[in-house]
């Protein structure tokens, strides 16, 4: 333009600035689109004599092509494969949700009918028929998954220090490695090898609370020591540096030094390995059994277990079968909240125990 | 308080690979002793050994002998623990524990230590030691808030805080200022200074200048080569070094011919 006289090719016009502008698509067309799409698939589906779903598949498809044709035609290429895969990852999440959903509203309304005082106050002590409640299955279940963690947590803590602070070489690799076969083990394997411990120190048909909580620690033991490995890695080096510059000697750098900086992390990954467990049925079935009446010695024959509890709610109903599935399910209601409640427990420990950055 | 270090043909390993070799040399009581030289060529390792830090990673070892008031640290029946109250370290980067709140930083080293001592006792060692760092008047208002709300700098001083706190003989400072910004630095230098009364004092540093502001003495580590140990070249009095130094190399490096 400084130069008036020199021959510029012939280039169209650019309206505004520098970068490059581009037509788009209305605001509300997208949605629009959308709308059309949907009720052409209920037309659709009405015609063919589908349901509800088949329109919304239907629906969901011919928006989507819709909008990319439009989105190609106005706004070019780049932008409709960016509203098409937009479109693909949205439906895949909307797919993923709709199970969870789905059991969420299930257990709920199933659940709800009993989920009542008596629920929570009675056991199946001398009950047939309508009425009892899961009150010696949910104590059953906090004492056995209690006493699961007690064995598991200084056993898998201390192996993740291990792991992280002392060991070297060979060991640590195939302690390691054991770790991780240990994670996949299946619940039954865990349950079996229990049942056959107890069975070979006390004989057989032997049933103790006990015993389903060293079958749980089985499965639990791995799932706390990766957890607390990662987390114990997580903590720098220059911490220990430090520890030790100060002629502080090893094992009080890890307990004064690396265990509190660690803690919230700690106390996350404890809480979730325990949600893990706190639903396990297999492993139960086979060494804890169940009874109807309430049991709170885990040293001492049977008790009752929410999760088996349920099942066998579910799988032997007596004379008056609803009343036994309304009890199967408010007993999954009470295993979900339990475990939901054991997630937010998780997030409190993690948020009040964090290091403090104070600013 | 201050002791003389004497090194005699130290070699340092980090498993088969010999990282430092044959290093002779002897650090003044109550002084300051700097350690310059060109990155990867051992200053660090060698800072690390003096106080027994370096055996702390995995297949790390060292052979020779460090004597410190005649007692050799690396004799068989010294703990390394005990050296390490002797000699105390502040590192590159400010690390003050994120769990502990400032007041308990800096009495770190006893109460890991699990040393017992009365509330009173506990505060006059912190208002000395924070006064010691010059960290005193900026922070004594906020001495329960934790230590990792404090600026760089601060964090700097509120380590030198906690590594005199356990009163050492000896200070070693692995390149103290290289993290902070002019000011900071300045600071740090003038507690330096103040502190070499009471302290023996040993710092890396890639700061010539700094160097030359501060030190008594400076050694000059080089190597010949990647893959090489890293070598002693010379050590003289810091005016010497940088006016009129003995070797080639030194004068190369100081004046930036280097390499």
């Amino acid at each position: 333009m400084s130069t008036p006289t020199r021959i510029a090719p012939e280039v169209p016009a650019r309206p505004t600035g520098p970068v490059r502008t581009q037509r788009r698509l209305p605001r509300f067309a997208p949605l629009g689109l959308y709308l059309a799409g949907l009720a052409l698939g209920a037309a659709l589906a009405a015609l063919t004599g589908s349901g509800l779903t088949t329109a919304v598949v239907y629906g969901v498809v011919l928006g989507t092509l819709a909008v990319f044709v439009a989105s190609r035609i106005v706004e070019g290429p780049r932008k409709a494969t960016d509203r098409l895969v937009t479109a693909l990852v949205t439906t895949a999440f909307g797919i993923a949700m709709v199970p969870l959903l789905s059991l969420v509203w299930t257990v709920l309304d199933n659940g709800l009918p009993r989920f009542d005082a008596q629920f929570f106050t009675n056991s199946m002590y001398r009950v047939v028929g309508e009425g009892g409640g899961a009150y010696h299955a949910i104590l059953g279940t906090l004492i056995i998954t209690a006493l699961a963690t007690a064995i598991s947590v200084p056993i898998g803590l201390m192996t993740a220090i291990y792991l992280v602070e002392y060991a070297r070489g060979r060991l640590k690799k195939s302690i390691t490695f054991f770790v991780d076969v240990m994670t996949g083990i299946p619940s039954i394997v865990a349950g079996l090898f229990a049942f056959a411990l107890f069975t070979l120190l006390f004989g057989g048909g032997v049933r103790l609370g006990v015993m389903g909580a060293v079958a749980l620690s089985v499965l639990m033991i791995p799932v706390v020591v990766r957890s607390c490995e990662e987390v114990l890695k997580l903590v720098p080096n220059e911490l220990r540096e430090a520890s030790y510059a100060l002629g502080v000697p090893k094992w009080r750098t890890v307990v004064k030094v690396v265990l509190p900086t660690a803690i919230a992390g700690l106390g996350t990954g404890i809480t979730l390995a325990v949600a893990r467990v706190v639903g396990e049925t297999a492993p139960l079935l086979v060494t804890v059994g169940l009874i109807t009446g309430t049991n709170l010695n885990p040293f001492d024959g049977r008790m009752a277990t929410l999760p088996v509890f349920a099942f066998y709610q579910l799988t032997q109903p007596g004379t008056a079968t609803q009343a036994f599935l309304d009890r199967a399910w408010t007993g999954a209601l009470v295993l979900i909240i339990l475990v939901m409640a054991l997630n937010v427990v998780a997030r409190l420990i993690s948020r009040f125990f964090a290091p403090k950055t104070g600013r | 308080m201050a002791k003389r270090i004497e090194v005699s043909d130290l070699n340092i390993y980090y498993g088969n690979f010999r990282a430092v070799e044959g290093v002779n040399i002897s650090i003044e009581p109550r002084s300051i002793t700097a350690l310059i030289g060109p990155s990867g060529c051992g200053k660090s390792t060698f800072l690390r050994s003096l106080n027994r830090m370096h055996e702390v990673l995995p297949g790390a070892r060292v052979e020779g002998k460090v004597v410190m008031d005649g007692q050799d640290l690396y004799g068989p029946d010294v703990d390394p623990v005990d050296v390490r109250r002797q000699i105390g370290m502040v590192f590159q980067r400010p690390n003050p524990f994120p769990t502990m709140s400032i007041y308990d930083n800096v009495i770190a080293g006893n109460r890991l230590n699990n040393k017992r001592m009365k509330k009173a006792e506990a505060d006059d060692l912190v208002e000395k030691s924070l006064r010691g760092a010059n960290l005193w008047n900026e922070v004594k208002d906020r001495l329960d808030r934790p230590g990792s709300g404090l600026s760089g700098g601060q964090q700097q001083r509120l380590c030198i805080a906690r590594a005199i706190a356990v009163e050492p003989d000896v200070l070693l400072m692995d390149e103290p200022c290289s993290a902070l910004d002019p000011i900071s630095t300045l600071a740090i230098e003038d507690l330096m200074t103040e502190l070499k009364e009471q302290f023996t004092i040993v710092i890396v540093t890639h700061n010539m200048q700094q160097a030359a502001r501060v030190s008594e003495s400076t050694g000059f580590f080089n190597l010949n080569g990647v893959g090489q140990p890293g070598r002693l070249i010379e050590f003289n009095p810091t005016e010497k070094i940088f006016s009129n130094p003995d070797e080639k190399a030194t004068e190369d490096y100081i004046s930036g011919r280097f390499g």
